[in-house]
């Protein structure tokens, strides 16, 4: 049962059925989310959210359940905690691995290979390894800053450390030696060479590490809730994480509070998608 | 070095007859040169020393003033500002540690370079990462105040506890099934997007995709719309039991609606809380092993077609064989992920219908009881389960290195 098409390819019903198949199973989730979040809470409860999409025309839509959960909930205030905790989280990583990788892939000194050996196993160790002392670290009896930004963008950046200086070498050290040679005979100094060359040359994968961890820390929970609380400096998936919680009674705010959640995270996937592929393949594995 | 000056003497002579070069340089001797030179260099030690310690006292006062003043700063503009002084102070930090150490004599700064480079970086994982993982270790084997050290008494404790057996338990159950069927679902998606046109493969990995970019908490309030239950009698608002009473209704038994997440016969619950975090990671899992498909190279499948092999002989003993690295790179991404699993049951179940696993117990332990001793246990246990992994990467990348 199969035919070529225009690039030679064979094309399969088989194949084209069950892909369609897939794709629904893969899509229906959201939809019912998309759906249900338009829906004013008496309708949630009276009957499935595929009955309203049925009767697309007939059916009340209201977008109260976004307005509530911005105020009701603060989630607009959750809104801005993400983005203040996720920006100086994805930058300052990047700043400090993008040395380090440097110095990995183009200079040579002693300890070396043992140095990337352990950043090569630190990736694997889960990061509640960390937890317990890093509590009493950052709490009251130590640096007292737990609760406020500052812990959050200290932690990201320490926890982001191994994969970004792992995956910006990796992609350092295909750029051609040649180029860094002459920069060194033309008199540059190590800092120049890292300026105006290395940097320049490692947009790709500077950029592809910056969406993925971007997405995984506007995305994650266990930091934000451990060393920010569910306060008023809490980050939209902490937020959400409080609305799971809730029955009867504004338990209908939860659509809308998901898809503001994951309102940046697509908008990003969808704008710089063929980046976050290469991140994806460049940096698999992350502790 | 000699030859230099002579050189540059020699060349100012041949320029001659046309108007003389700008500045000229000539007639100084190499000693003067190097007099020069340490000139420089004290400068750049004294001016490097003062610019590192100097930007290092503005950091670190901008940053503590940030934490002092959190609640008079507007959000936004705290955020901007740790920005600024994050990124521009990381900047002159290592600008001037580079002029210190091009202060330093040119043999001794050659050496010392690598590690100015590496310094800032190196100290953030050594007290966010390795200092805590040691100390870790270390409460593992004292009391719940980390005070007095009790043996092995709480890992004593933590193998007696009930919860703890039931976590262990679905976390191989957890490992067992999520890497494996993530890595089959991926492949098998790759093959047939591999079969469709052009357009078609490139939506329909698109759709498959989409969920990476969901959080764990964003799937759970997604999902939470699937395994909703309303009691018998109400209409089934959630699509699961929808389908689920309507085929009762439809071979004519009546058929109850299940709460599915409180089912604990066979691990369904369990079971179902996987499908979410498969759903996830398919869109990954596809990717990967999709482009490694596609860099089989065609004359090894022709060659084995000529050979009179079958498509589905062809897939096994041809595809997967060269793909099989990828498919290993896949498995242990999500079995590192599945290890540490918290996310999904802490905001779904929270361990509740024997649905527990050691991250939501660790998390549990810390809020529930305080007790550093045993949280810390529990963790230590997570991480011997991650050894075998953690040697085998670091073997995989000794291999990778040598054959680069």
């Amino acid at each position: 049962m199969s035919a070529n098409t225009e690039g030679g390819r064979k094309r399969s019903w088989f194949s084209i059925l069950t892909m369609t198949f897939l794709c629904l199973l893969w899509t229906v989730p959201t939809l019912g989310l998309l759906v249900s979040s338009f829906r004013p809470r008496i309708d949630i409860e009276r009957n499935g959210w595929w009955t309203a999409l049925f009767n697309f025309f007939d059916t009340t839509w209201t977008t109260s359940n976004y307005s509530n959960v911005l105020t009701q909930k603060d989630m607009a205030g959750s809104f801005v905690n993400s983005i203040v905790v996720a920006v100086p989280a994805t930058i300052l990583p990047i700043m400090f691995a993008a040395f380090a990788a440097y110095a990995f892939t183009f200079m040579s000194f002693r300890g070396k290979d043992v140095l990337f050996v352990l950043i090569v196993a630190l990736m694997v160790v889960p990061i509640q390894a960390a937890f317990v002392p890093l509590l009493t670290l950052l709490g009251p009896d130590g640096l007292d800053i737990n609760g406020e930004y500052l812990a959050v963008w200290i932690l990201h950046t320490g926890f982001g450390m191994p994969l970004a200086i792992y995956t910006i070498r990796n992609y350092m050290s295909t750029l051609p030696r040649t180029v860094i040679e002459s920069a060194k005979i033309d008199g540059a100094t190590h800092f120049q060479t890292f300026w105006r060359l290395i940097v320049p040359m490692s947009v790709p994968v500077l950029a592809a590490f910056a969406i993925l961890q971007f997405l995984w820390v506007w995305n994650d929970l266990l930091i934000a809730l451990l060393f920010l609380g569910s306060g008023d400096k809490s980050t939209v998936i902490v937020n959400l994480a409080s609305l799971l919680g809730t029955q009867g009674q504004g338990a209908e705010l939860l659509t809308a509070g998901a898809f503001i959640s994951m309102l940046v995270p697509l908008l990003v996937f969808f704008g710089l998608q063929r980046y976050f592929v290469r991140g994806l393949t460049a940096g698999a594995v992350k502790g | 070095m000699k030859q230099v000056s002579t050189k540059s003497e020699d060349s100012a002579s041949v320029a001659e007859p046309p108007p003389p070069p700008a500045p000229r340089r000539g007639g100084r001797t190499y000693e003067e040169i190097e007099a020069v030179n340490s000139k420089q260099r004290k400068v750049k030690l004294a001016v490097g020393t003062v610019g590192l310690v100097v930007s290092l006292y503005v950091v670190v006062t901008v940053f503590q003033a940030l934490a002092l003043f959190a609640d008079d700063i507007p959000r936004l503009l705290q955020g901007v500002i740790a920005v600024i002084a994050g990124v521009g102070g990381a900047a002159l930090l290592f600008y001037f540690i580079n002029m210190v150490v091009e202060g330093f004599p040119r043999r001794f700064s050659e050496g010392v370079i690598p590690y100015a480079f590496l310094l800032p970086a190196m100290l953030l994982i050594g007290v966010m990462l390795i200092y805590p993982t040691v100390q870790t270790i270390n409460f593992s084997f004292a009391d719940a105040d980390s005070e007095v050290y009790v043996g092995l008494q709480n890992y004593i404790d933590v193998f007696q506890d009930p919860d703890f057996q039931e976590s262990i338990f679905n976390n191989i159950l957890w490992l067992i099934i999520v890497p494996a069927v993530t890595v089959v679902i991926g492949v098998v998606v790759a093959v047939l997007a591999d079969n469709l046109s052009t357009n078609g493969e490139k939506i329909s990995k698109s759709f498959i995709f989409v969920p990476m970019a969901i959080s764990f908490v964003g799937a759970a309030a997604i999902w939470s719309l699937i395994y909703q239950y309303d009691p018998p009698g109400d209409t089934q608002t959630g699509l699961l039991n929808a389908i689920w009473v309507g085929l009762g209704n439809l071979v004519g038994a009546s058929v109850e609606p299940v709460a599915w997440l409180s089912v604990s016969t066979f691990s369904l619950n369990d079971i179902l809380l996987m499908v979410i975090v498969i759903w996830l990671q398919a869109g990954f899992s596809m990717i990967l092993l999709s482009s490694a498909i596609k860099g089989v190279p065609e004359e090894t499948i022709e060659a084995a077609r000529i050979d009179g092999a079958n498509e589905f002989q062809i897939f096994r003993q041809v595809v997967i064989p060269q793909i099989r690295g990828t498919m290993i790179t896949v498995f242990i991404t999500v079995l590192i992920m599945v290890l540490k699993i918290f996310d999904i049951v802490y905001v779904t179940t929270n361990g509740r219908d024997g649905t527990n696993v050691i991250a939501n117990l660790f998390f549990q332990e810390i809020f529930r009881t305080g007790d550093n001793g045993i949280a810390s246990a529990i963790v230590v246990i997570l991480l011997i389960a991650v050894m075998p992994v953690l040697i085998y990467q670091v073997r995989h990348f000794r291999r990778e290195e040598t054959e680069r």
